[in-house]
């Protein structure tokens, strides 16, 4: 076990360096440019240098008058050193900015991941148990329409209804207008209550999948030759469901929702911009479209170690849920 | 013109119409399954033969599918006498399983179910009508008074549990005696040691992926014994093991019978196997008893014409030939059985009087009957006794 989670690692690493290498060349060759825009600017300031020098004199500066390759080598030498360097979009360190947001993102993931939870492996259960029923196909339905909800459609929709028509909500930020003035506990009820919404989007947007899943291994495990040893044997129902059943339709769930584990610290970058939430999402998509380089790499980095280390993770937790697998 | 279809074919407004009314009668058994505390005297009911574990009178069991009603299990009657084996013979879909599953009320739920006539279990003081047993009560009979040994060893196993655990569950839920944990789990290891498993303690503590495909059906073998059950289904238990094994399996299976005096319902279509397991045969065909009688009285004396071709298609030791006989032609489809015998348009024996209605049971001794019109004119001209 020890030495394959090592020798998982050496490969992750591996892996990840030429991820670095991809996202670089996407990064460098984004649409936008922070560089030209800021050389318009400072160009059009009156008694300015022309904007070609301008140009010229910011490339240096920002190190982009290297080719592709050699900045892409300083980077990872820079960033294997601890220094991640500079957001140009924001004018702070990569690092503290992220500190400042991730915070936020990774609650609302954390939250809305429990409800789904616990709402989705329920009902998918006993969507399973009742094939074909009346409760099935209101389960099923409603999973289906959350599914096919684009994010942005089903945030409009919500945003009309609660926070338009009926006024209950904000449209969007994480805190009031009045929230410098609130005592502590008013501050945070202020941000619970601005969440509400964003959360709400993004159970019903994922809690479909889950449910569905939830539902197809269920189903194909209650079919299983030893559910019917189990009835055989004289077990009541909800034993043979919950208890043999479930344990193994636990096997797939577990490993999808370890390897999710990871996801909750990347942000959720639809559901944060249209909401303007603060977080690691919104922050990243201000960044590219500013053309932030050091931010846009440091956090595509990021969503890269995450997916690495959630494929670890649900490896690993195969074998400790299922006994026939053994990692070697 | 009007279309031309494949025979079978249903349009989608009829098969429609099909799972409708089947919702209707499903709907109305499984409500009548589902009531809670019904009085035991509805499903209280008498042994014809004190003798007997098991009767099956007038079986009928039906699977209500969107093609139309299947009669898997069509007014079978044989019982099962204690202490004795029954054999169950006859190929793939012609009911044996269903018929196993019947008795242990495990059929594919709403689909299946038990639509006429009566299984009645001998409990020793009393006696139940299987068909009629509420879900609730039917869990504290399974397992305990019934148990089945699977076809599949390799799938029969929970994957996720130990062997032990699973063992223990049985006995646990059927804890009549009121054993404590540790006695339990003695009684495990016992019962592993009694199916001739070597590494009891070992095996106890080991997952079903760790152990063979034999072992794993001693280890079903174990279960189906563990609170001495009344009648043990085994369902084609030797079906999935090489050879050897399958003599070990059955050797074992005849010397734990005896041991704790239950009966066994042997359902197989190995005609080797039953010879040398069962006491008495019951040849199915279609849903339909054709012939039942003693071993002696099937093997040496087959009167149905499906006997005799079943007996004529089983090699020979010691004899040499081109290619085995087979039964020509195919089982009638299941949703639109013929009125007549089920077996005429395949039969090489026809006679005149094979044109009639589906042929009625005749006794051609005590125990040998057979639903035949050849023996049915023979009994006429000679007179019944």
């Amino acid at each position: 076990m020890r030495n394959y989670i090592i020798k998982r690692v050496v490969i992750s690493v591996f892996i990840l360096f030429f991820v670095t290498l991809v996202i670089y060349g996407l990064v460098r060759a984004m649409p936008t440019s922070y560089v030209e825009s800021m050389a318009i600017k400072l160009s059009q300031a009156p008694g300015s240098k022309p904007y070609d020098e301008w140009l010229a004199q910011l490339n240096a500066a920002y190190g982009l008058d290297q080719p592709f390759l050699v900045g892409w080598f300083t980077w990872v030498k820079e960033f294997c050193t601890g220094n991640f360097g500079d957001s140009w979009r924001f004018t702070m360190p990569v690092a503290q900015k992220f500190k400042e947001v991730i915070g936020v993102s990774f609650v609302m993931a954390a939250i809305s991941m429990f409800f789904e939870l616990i709402i989705a492996i329920p009902l998918g259960i006993v969507a399973a148990t009742k094939q074909y029923s009346k409760a099935d196909y209101t389960i099923s339905a409603t999973a289906l329409i959350g599914l096919s909800l684009p994010t942005f459609f089903f945030a409009s929709l919500l945003k009309l209804a609660f926070a338009v028509k009926l006024g209950w909500f904000d449209t969007h930020g994480l805190v009031g207008r009045n929230f410098a003035q609130l005592s502590a506990s008013g501050q945070f009820w202020d941000m619970a209550h601005h969440l509400v919404l964003p959360i709400i989007t993004l159970v019903i947007i994922q809690v479909g999948s889950l449910m569905r899943y939830t539902r197809t291994n269920m189903l194909e495990v209650l079919n299983a030759d030893y559910i019917r040893t189990a009835r055989a044997k004289g077990l009541s129902e909800g034993r043979v469901v919950y208890h043999h059943a479930f344990r193994n339709t636990l096997i797939p769930l577990v490993t999808i929702i370890g390897g999710s584990l990871p996801g909750l610290f990347s942000g959720a970058l639809i559901t944060e911009t249209l909401f303007s939430i603060p977080g690691i999402g919104y922050t990243s998509y201000q960044a590219m479209v500013g053309g932030d380089i050091p931010f846009t790499m440091f956090y595509l980095t990021f969503i890269a170690i995450l997916t690495l280390a959630g494929n670890l993770i649900s490896d690993i937790l195969y074998a400790v849920v299922d006994p026939r697998v053994r990692l070697s | 013109m009007a279309k031309k279809h494949a025979e079978g074919y249903l349009s989608a407004r009829e098969s429609r119409r099909i799972a409708r009314e089947n919702r209707r009668i499903t709907d109305r058994l499984e409500q009548q399954r589902k009531r809670k505390n019904v009085p035991e005297t509805e499903y209280l009911t008498q042994m014809h033969d004190p003798a007997n574990a098991v009767e099956f009178d007038n079986l009928h069991t039906c699977f209500f599918t969107d093609a139309g009603v299947v009669r898997s299990v069509d007014g079978i009657s044989f019982e099962v006498p204690i202490g004795k084996t029954v054999g169950v013979v006859g190929e793939s879909g012609c009911g044996k399983s269903v018929t196993s599953l019947s008795l242990m009320q495990l059929l594919q739920r709403p689909q299946g179910q038990i639509v006429e006539g009566e299984i009645r279990l001998n409990l020793g003081d009393k006696a139940y009508d299987v068909a009629k047993v509420p879900a609730e009560k039917m869990q504290a009979l399974r397992g305990n008074y019934i148990s089945m040994i699977f076809q599949e060893p390799m799938t029969a196993l929970n994957p996720v549990f130990r062997i032990g655990d699973q063992l223990n569950e049985v006995l646990e839920l059927h804890n009549e005696e009121g054993r404590s944990e540790a006695e339990i789990k003695a009684r495990t290891i016992e019962l592993l040691g009694m199916v001739g498993i070597a590494n009891a303690e070992g095996v106890y503590a080991m997952y079903p992926h760790e152990l063979s495909g034999g072992m794993r059906q001693r280890v079903m073998i174990a279960m189906a014994l563990a609170c001495s059950p009344r009648i043990i289904i085994a369902d084609e238990p030797t079906t999935a093991l090489d050879v050897t094994i399958q003599a070990q399996i059955l050797d074992l299976l005849r010397q734990l019978k005896d041991r704790i005096n239950s009966s066994i319902l042997f359902i197989t279509h190995d005609l080797g196997v039953i010879a040398e397991m069962a006491d008495y045969v019951v040849v199915m065909y279609a849903g339909r008893i054709v012939e039942k009688g003693t071993v002696q009285e099937i093997f040496a004396n087959p009167a149905h014409p499906y006997t005799i071709g079943l007996m004529a298609s089983k090699p020979v030791v010691g004899k040499k030939v081109e290619k085995l006989y087979s039964i020509p032609g195919k089982v009638p489809n299941p949703i639109n059985m013929p009125h007549y015998c089920y077996f005429r348009d395949r039969c090489e024996m026809q006679c005149p009087g094979c044109e009639g209605d589906y042929p009625g049971e005749v006794s051609l001794s005590a125990t040998h009957k057979v639903s035949c019109y050849r023996y049915a004119q023979n009994n006429q001209k000679g007179g019944e006794g």
